[in-house]
């Protein structure tokens, strides 16, 4: 048998903070804003997207365009033993899918997401990517970075450090979405 | 002309069987017994029915304990198709008369729709002679009724009554010309001799896998329609009661025929019908799987039909049951329903699936179904009717009817193993058969060794 | 997903609408992209066995699976060793040696897929087999249904002409079933199948029934398959009766047809190239349909086998993946 006992990591004003905080990092890294376009991974990295979308174009005073891009086509576990979680998405699939309203070629692209883990997630987000045009460069911007990378993939942004172990889990939850913003952390613990 | 000498053929094998059949409930409707008793066989006859004399082996015959088991008439099987001469590799006469054996029958009536067809004497004498070599149970041979089945002239009807066969059929195929009919009726009546007829309207037919209805509909079949049997039945039993000719209609499988059987009869007419264990036990759902087991012609039809052909069977409509025992070679079979021949084997599963699915359900009289399983068919082609009775030659089956049992294809001595009943659990074993006074099946370990 | 997809009975109406939106959020848009390829199935091989003659199906399943990166092979019995008189049994033992992912079969004879699943270890998908049925032609009907009219409980529908011969009506009969519709069959006796009202339908023999429905879909009259059946008095008087045009037509109503259309014959000219027909958008979402059953008869049985090896070590099935962060703790 086993339990679980979960915790919050990051409190709600402090996730508005950090990501205020992000949307001035892109600003400084990029000078050229007309080139911008910010590009979340479904489903919560969409709404980080947007969120630093609005933050930027209030500092900024210039709008930043805004995609939405779903991986699950590019993933490298199709009917592998890890697409249980595709399984739990297909019985209630979403309805939203990739969006991106506008041509990403010669961009500078900022991918969005909520959680960085392995790095799986940004490898199949960036493939998905080029098979929708030649981006100039790509970046990317996490809320958390937990650790554990299987992949030589690193973020130009980073939110919070959390360093985790791997039977733990984080979970970013967003008003949007969950009602209210906190990060927090999860263990299963063995007996 | 001479008239038939009964040809129904078996080899001189072994010796004849002397032994004590202890303890079983004898029953033989046809002469009103209904008992337990001893029953002592010497050489081949019974000889006495009630306490046995020299029980106690002194007399040198084998006992067998047959205590709670049940001693039947053998069972007579008036349509089975042995494929001999032609298709050996789906059937020959060994083994499909040790298939007939293990099924509790001790007379068989062979079909004529082999290659080459017999539709000609010396085609049945060189059937008779082999049987007399390998067969384990009487084989008596129809001869076709049109040359080559082609239902176009005659076959040699007289020569071949003359060389022994006990009727005439172009089974699997209807006769679809009347006049060719009517001659047939004219020809058998002078022998003396029955036909049996394969009733079925084909262009009505049209081509169908199935039973016509609301299953067919659903799988995208095509269906054969009840029609296309039940208006042959009147149109052919309209010739041959016009002909006065004896005739037995093959595998009914409808409601709507048993009508014009029975008016028929109450014309004069001289029928006697048969329905198969399948078109008794199952219905056209079967069909929903599409296996190939359970396609054959006619198909399995409703199950207000099904239940119409026992109620017939009870009430004596129907007088027999036709295994319609037809091998086909595995890879005929293993193919698409639609790409599939019609027809499975029956011989070894008549019995146990009647007496469980019918009987046991309380659906039919256990007595009906011995009657139409032996005396009944055996009257209808004039063959020797098994008995049991004193002074009389043993062709008899011993029943297990306690123990369940598996029906596993893989057991069968057919050499086909297509049945529609693969898997069934069910009672009415035989443990043992004799025919023509030998002992022709043993199941080993049940029934002595 | 089961296993297979042979026959449209093989799905509960949850799981066709869950496929149905695999197909409109994933796969719908690809076809519009540039590079109309994701490499979800790469490495995957889906045998095409096609044993009639077929333009649209063939090619949408071959480009449903090139689209997926699956390496696709056809074969068509005209050229394949069937003519040389190989069984059914011995072509499906031979695929079934190059280990394929998928065999996608069409054939002249009902319960044909059903008999190919027994002798291969692939996901077997039914592309028409004989009369008996054509389920992903009915999950594309479905599927252009709900694009165009959104719900589809209580919408009525229409089914005219040749139903005897036709595997799209039996799977679409039970399918729109399914979904909730109400279904009107529209033939003369001689072209419905004895017992279909058995499966749910009302029968009309008359085009006047199409007054009452919201959608009409037309059947390709099968010729070749009544050739000399004498099933009805001649063609010129089925057509003065049962072609039908836009002057049957009420406003919003809508005609589907699964193709080839037969101009003339069931339907007229002047309705074929109007914009009232769905027959282009039926194509289209064939593509987009097929592709989620590819994708879904691979990933859910993937699934199946993680929730049974899940079963025995759970923690450890629930931590694998990358996208373990977006499943949402409960409670």
């Amino acid at each position: 048998m086993s339990g679980s006992f979960s915790k919050t990591v990051v409190p709600a004003e402090q996730v508005g903070r950090t990501i205020v905080r992000i949307a001035h990092e892109i600003l400084e890294r990029n000078q050229d804003i007309g080139d911008l376009a910010l590009v979340g991974i479904l489903t919560r990295g969409a709404y980080l997207a947007r969120r630093l979308a609005s933050h930027m174009e209030e500092f900024a005073g210039q709008e930043v365009p805004v995609g939405e891009l779903d991986i699950s086509l590019y993933r490298d576990d199709v009917a592998a033993r890890g697409s249980l979680t595709i399984r739990s998405k297909l019985t209630q699939p979403e309805v939203r899918g990739t969006n991106l309203p506008f041509n990403i070629d010669e961009k500078t692209i900022v991918l969005v997401d909520d959680v960085l883990f392995t790095g799986r997630t940004i490898r199949a987000a960036i493939d998905a990517l080029f098979d929708y045009g030649r981006p100039s460069r790509i970046q990317l911007a996490v809320l958390v970075d937990r650790g554990h990378r299987e992949l030589p993939i690193r973020p130009d942004f980073v939110g919070k450090n959390l360093p985790t172990s791997q039977d733990q889990r984080i979970n970013v939850l967003l008003s949007e979405v969950d009602g209210a913003d906190e990060i927090v952390l999860e263990a299963v613990q063995h007996e | 002309m001479a008239g038939n000498s009964i040809a129904a053929t078996i080899a001189r094998r072994g010796g004849k069987a002397t032994l004590i059949i202890s303890g079983a409930r004898l029953l033989d409707p046809a002469q009103g017994l209904d008992t337990i008793a001893d029953v002592t066989i010497e050489k081949g006859r019974i000889t006495r029915i009630g306490k046995a004399a020299g029980a106690d082996g002194e007399s040198g015959a084998e006992l067998i304990d047959a205590d709670g088991c049940l001693l039947l008439p053998g069972f007579v099987d008036p349509h089975v198709h042995l494929r001999t001469p032609g298709r050996e590799d789906e059937e020959d006469i060994a083994s499909g008369t040790r298939a007939a054996a293990a099924g509790g029958y001790v007379t068989i009536c062979a079909m004529p729709n082999t290659e080459p067809v017999v539709d000609n004497a010396a085609v049945l004498q060189s059937l008779i002679e082999q049987a007399e070599s390998e067969a384990a149970v009487r084989v008596a041979f129809m001869g076709s009724i049109s040359a080559g089945l082609a239902g176009e002239r005659l076959s040699d009807i007289w020569d071949l009554a003359d060389a022994g066969a006990v009727a005439f059929t172009d089974d699997g195929r209807p006769l679809a010309d009347g006049g060719l009919l009517r001659a047939a009726c004219q020809a058998a009546r002078l022998v003396g001799l029955p036909l049996s007829l394969h009733c079925e309207d084909l262009p009505l037919s049209g081509g169908g896998q199935m039973n016509e209805g609301a299953v067919s509909a659903e799988l995208g079949l095509a269906g054969i329609p009840c029609a296309s049997e039940t208006a042959a039945i009147a149109h052919d039993l309209q010739v041959a009661a016009y002909e006065e000719a004896r005739v037995h209609v093959a595998h009914v499988s409808c409601a709507a025929s048993l009508g014009s059987i029975e008016a028929a009869r109450e014309a004069g007419a001289a029928v006697t019908c048969e329905a198969t264990p399948h078109h008794l036990a199952l219905s056209d759902e079967a069909v929903r799987g599409l296996d190939s087991n359970f396609k054959m012609n006619p198909p399995l039809r409703s199950e207000g039909d099904r239940r119409a052909l026992v109620q017939a069977l009870a009430a004596g409509t129907i007088d027999c049951v036709g295994s319609d025992h037809a091998p086909h070679a595995d890879q005929e079979k293993e193919v698409p329903f639609e790409e599939a021949p019609f027809g499975v084997i029956g011989l070894e599963t008549a019995f146990p699936v009647l007496y469980t699915d019918l009987v046991e359900a309380g659906e039919l009289p256990l007595e009906v179904l011995v009657r139409a399983m032996s005396t009944n068919p055996a009257a209808a082609f004039g063959l020797p009717v098994p008995a049991i009775a004193e002074g009389g030659e043993a062709s008899l089956c011993l029943v297990d009817t306690a123990e369940e049992f598996r029906i596993d294809p893989e057991d069968f001595q057919s050499k086909s193993r297509h049945t529609a009943f693969a898997g069934r659990m069910v009672r009415g074993r035989v443990l043992m058969t004799i025919a023509a006074g030998r002992v022709t099946h043993r199941l080993k370990d049940r029934a002595g060794s | 997903m089961n296993k297979h997809l042979l026959s449209i009975n093989d799905l509960s109406r949850d799981e066709i609408e869950s496929i149905l939106t695999t197909a409109a959020k994933d796969f719908l848009e690809l076809s519009k992209r540039d590079i109309k390829k994701v490499p979800t199935l790469r490495g995957r091989t889906v045998i095409d066995l096609f044993y009639e003659k077929s333009t649209r199906t063939s090619t949408s399943f071959e480009l449903a699976g090139k689209r997926l990166s699956a390496d696709v092979i056809n074969v068509k019995a005209e050229s394949s060793a069937v003519g040389k008189g190989e069984s059914l049994k011995d072509t499906v033992l031979t695929l079934n040696a190059y280990n394929p992912d998928i065999i996608v079969i069409r054939h002249p004879h009902v319960g044909a897929p059903a008999f190919v699943a027994r002798y291969t270890d692939a996901h077997v998908i039914n592309a028409g087999d004989g009369k008996g049925g054509h389920p992903t032609q009915c999950l594309l009907d479905i599927f252009s249904l709900k694009q165009e009219y959104g719900e589809l409980e209580g919408l009525k529908v229409a089914i005219v002409g040749d139903i005897l011969h036709s595997r799209v009506a039996r799977s679409n009969i039970a399918g729109f079933r399914k979904m909730g519709m109400e279904v009107t069959l529209v033939a003369p006796p001689s072209l419905l199948p004895r017992g279909v009202e058995a499966l749910g339908a009302d029968i009309a023999h008359g085009l006047d029934a199409l007054a009452d429905v919201d959608v009409v879909y037309l059947l390709r009259m099968q010729q070749e398959r009544h050739a000399d059946a004498g099933l009805m008095p001649s063609l010129r008087e089925y057509i003065a009766r049962y072609c039908v045009g836009r002057r049957h037509l009420g406003k919003g109503q809508r005609v589907l047809h699964p193709g080839p259309i037969n101009r003339g014959v069931e339907i007229d000219a002047e309705l074929a190239d109007s914009p009232e027909n769905l027959i282009l958008q039926q194509v289209e979402a064939g593509l987009a349909v097929r592709m989620a059953i590819m994708y879904r008869i691979i990933v859910d049985a993937g699934a199946d086998q993680a929730a049974a090896e899940g079963e025995r070590d759970a923690a450890e099935a629930a931590e694998a993946g990358p996208e373990i962060k977006n499943i949402r703790a409960v409670g």
